[in-house]
């Protein structure tokens, strides 16, 4: 982790908050104040030896990490290609989200915050919030889209199990977006005592960043794992879904640097990109300023912001963050657009070939392998970022 | 100040009175699209000193259920910002009743302004005369770097916030930075959310007022009636009232009527 906290790239965050044009803190005044503490001391807490031990202890002994990286034989076979899985859908909770909100709920508790706040799509990161708070007994609040309440019902169950206030997001789309905005005002009106643990690589700076060096553990493993199976830390492709971008940011961290590397992601082109259902956010948008950032955004003409479909909740998302916007932009990055169906039929091929159901998200990231012409010698990393089984009602409707 | 700020109206306004001002917000297009100007009129009429019009957007967050609401009202209405300064086009003339002398504020989120283009904007506002601007998404630093010149060139002001956890420092920059004057967020919160004046928004009050800042003050957030605008300026040059405006012309309408009624129980 140490090697994490030096920035030493232009893939690195400005000291304004920048990834190229993108980034940056468009915040109200009244959120001034919060996000300007978190700012003048996230580095400093997070490089903390203290701080450091506690981290890695409960993601070893809590999280259980290192998750395995392991060689999908059967899957490789059908591709055409080596792919191995990085299986962030072992992590307590799972999904990669956990990563994150530890190393939050740790920074949380030194700045002496007694509330937590959160927003979530699929769920994955409001259970891995309220599973922080609970293990370190802080009051939790998550905002969560009415629609998506409905349609990822076991998790909100798991969070009111584990102690959460579970609240309607009721605006707009009420969706991801809109459990986002209520969040952000409730950070407003609570701005004293309250952290508010941000799931993705979005947001106002300094959050993008500090998302990113909590998930870099992804690559930061991924190498060493590579390395001890193949004889290089490097493989020809890093793919992973984006919505937001925090896995795919964890799993780029390490290689953004190495441009052996090619950054693949995978974005929801919902029912297609040109039928007005879709999240495939570099297809459709352009820049514009979103919860707090400035990156690429699906938006009408006139600036408003475009409501988002994708089958998955979880990268049902107008935005990306500011770091995969800049890596669009300079063409660090390939972003494939992939449909609801290219994504259905991937979690059923994967769990069929590997006995692994992947989480409808990460669904995108496997679909995406079908299209990169991939050749024989070619090795490929997927990040595997969760679990299908808060998917479950979604799939058996195909079964 | 520049030669154009001292012609705007605001700054005007502020040189001749400084006390008990009131600025009434209300979303253009709500609660039908056509309804600008009539509003804007009856504001007007009904002695406002500033009219402050909310150029909606898709995800305001720091406005509470009342004004979001009404924003996604305008929007489906139609509203965007070119439509709004049709509608704004000649009111500074007479051609359509009695002339808006009044100085107007829009108030709104940096997209929309962004994809209409900064300069773009400024360039209309000064061409159908609105005097100011507020934009909270969009920080003061970020503003002083890429677009203060372009603001200060078409003689538009862009009005900052304050809040009761703003540091002292930090104020005394805005301070600097602000021309016409500062908005002073009553409490953390969001636009209709806080009902009254608490013991802790007099002490902020009094702290605010100590400091002898150049600019003028107007409070807003939880002004909703005779009492708490009486209290905010008894602390400051006057008040904003938004939310509670909203609510009354869902229930009592646009008429010239029911916004004087408004405005006479705000002031006495």
């Amino acid at each position: 982790m140490q090697t994490t906290l030096e920035p030493q790239t232009s893939f690195e965050v400005s000291n304004k908050g920048f990834y190229g044009h993108f980034g940056g803190a468009f915040i109200p005044e009244m959120l001034y104040p919060n996000v300007e503490e978190l700012r003048q001391n996230y580095l400093n807490i997070i490089a903390d030896p203290a701080f450091q031990a506690e981290f890695w202890q409960l993601l070893e002994e809590y999280v259980g990490r290192p998750t395995p990286l392991f060689l999908a034989k059967r899957l490789s076979a059908h591709i055409g290609a080596t792919i191995y899985l990085k299986r962030e859908d072992l992590c307590h909770t799972g999904a990669h989200k956990i990563n994150n909100t530890i190393g939050q709920i740790l920074v949380a508790q030194r700045l002496g915050k007694k509330r937590i706040v959160a927003e979530t799509g699929a769920g994955q990161h409001g259970v891995a919030t309220a599973t922080v708070c609970a293990l370190m007994g802080l009051e939790c609040i998550v905002y969560m889209g009415s629609i998506d309440m409905e349609r990822q019902k076991p998790n909100v169950d798991r969070m009111r199990m584990l102690g959460a206030k579970v609240v309607p997001a009721t605006s707009g789309s009420q969706t991801l977006k809109d459990a986002t905005n209520e969040a952000m005002r409730h950070w407003i009106n609570n701005p004293v005592d309250t952290h508010y643990i941000i799931g993705s690589v979005v947001g106002p700076h300094p959050y993008p960043d500090m998302v990113a060096r909590f998930q870099s553990v992804i690559s930061e493993e991924v190498k060493k794992q590579l390395l001890a199976k193949t004889g290089s830390e490097n493989p020809d492709y890093m793919v992973a879904c984006v919505g937001g971008g925090s896995n795919a940011a964890g799993a780029f961290f390490h290689y953004l640097n190495e441009p052996t590397v090619r950054l693949v992601a995978a974005e929801a082109a919902g029912q297609g990109i040109s039928t007005g259902h879709s999240a495939a956010t570099t297809a459709l948008g352009k820049p514009g300023v979103l919860h707090g950032s400035r990156t690429i955004l699906m938006q009408t003409e006139d600036g408003q912001v475009t409501e988002p479909y994708s089958i998955s909740a979880g990268l049902d998302y107008p935005g990306i963050g500011p770091l995969h916007a800049h890596l669009f932009e300079s063409g660090r990055g390939d972003f494939y657009a992939i449909t609801d169906d290219e994504a259905l039929q991937a979690g059923f091929q994967l769990s069929k070939l590997e006995g692994i159901i992947p989480a409808l998200e990460t669904a995108h990231a496997l679909a995406a392998l079908e299209k990169m012409n991939l050749n024989a010698n070619d090795v490929v990393v997927v990040c595997l970022s969760g679990r299908g089984d808060k998917d479950l009602s979604t799939y058996s409707k195909f079964l | 100040m520049t030669q154009e700020l001292t012609q705007n109206r605001i700054t005007s306004l502020f040189a001749q009175k400084s006390e008990r001002l009131l600025n009434v917000y209300f979303t253009a297009g709500y609660p039908s699209l056509n309804d600008t100007t009539t509003i804007l009129r009856g504001l007007q009429a009904a002695g406002v000193d500033i009219v402050e019009i909310g150029m909606p957007y898709s995800d305001p967050v720091a406005d509470g259920e009342t004004i979001q609401q009404s924003n996604g009202v305008a929007l489906d209405n139609g509203m965007s910002i070119k439509t709004l300064f049709a509608q704004l086009a000649d009111c500074r003339n007479a051609t359509h009743g009695e002339p808006i002398t009044v100085p107007i504020l829009l108030m709104g989120y940096i997209n929309p302004v962004l994809q209409f283009g900064v300069e773009n904007f400024c360039q209309k506002c000064q061409e159908v005369g609105v005097d100011g601007v507020i934009l909270p998404d969009l920080p003061l630093d970020l503003f002083l770097e890429e677009y203060a010149p372009i603001f200060r060139q078409y003689g538009i002001l862009n009005v900052h916030l304050i809040t009761p956890q703003t540091t002292e420092e930090r104020i005394r920059f805005i301070d600097a930075e602000s021309d016409g004057f500062i908005y002073m967020v009553s409490s953390a919160s969001i636009t209709g959310s806080v009902k009254g004046v608490s013991d802790t928004m007099k002490t902020y009050f009094e702290r605010i007022q100590a400091m002898n800042l150049r600019n003028p003050r107007l409070i807003g957030f939880g002004i909703n009636n005779h009492e708490t605008f009486d209290m905010a300026s008894q602390f400051a040059n006057g008040a904003i009232v938004g939310s509670a405006f909203i609510r009354h012309l869902s229930e009592k309408g646009t008429s010239p009527e029911s916004i004087r009624a408004f405005v006479e129980t705000i002031r006495s």
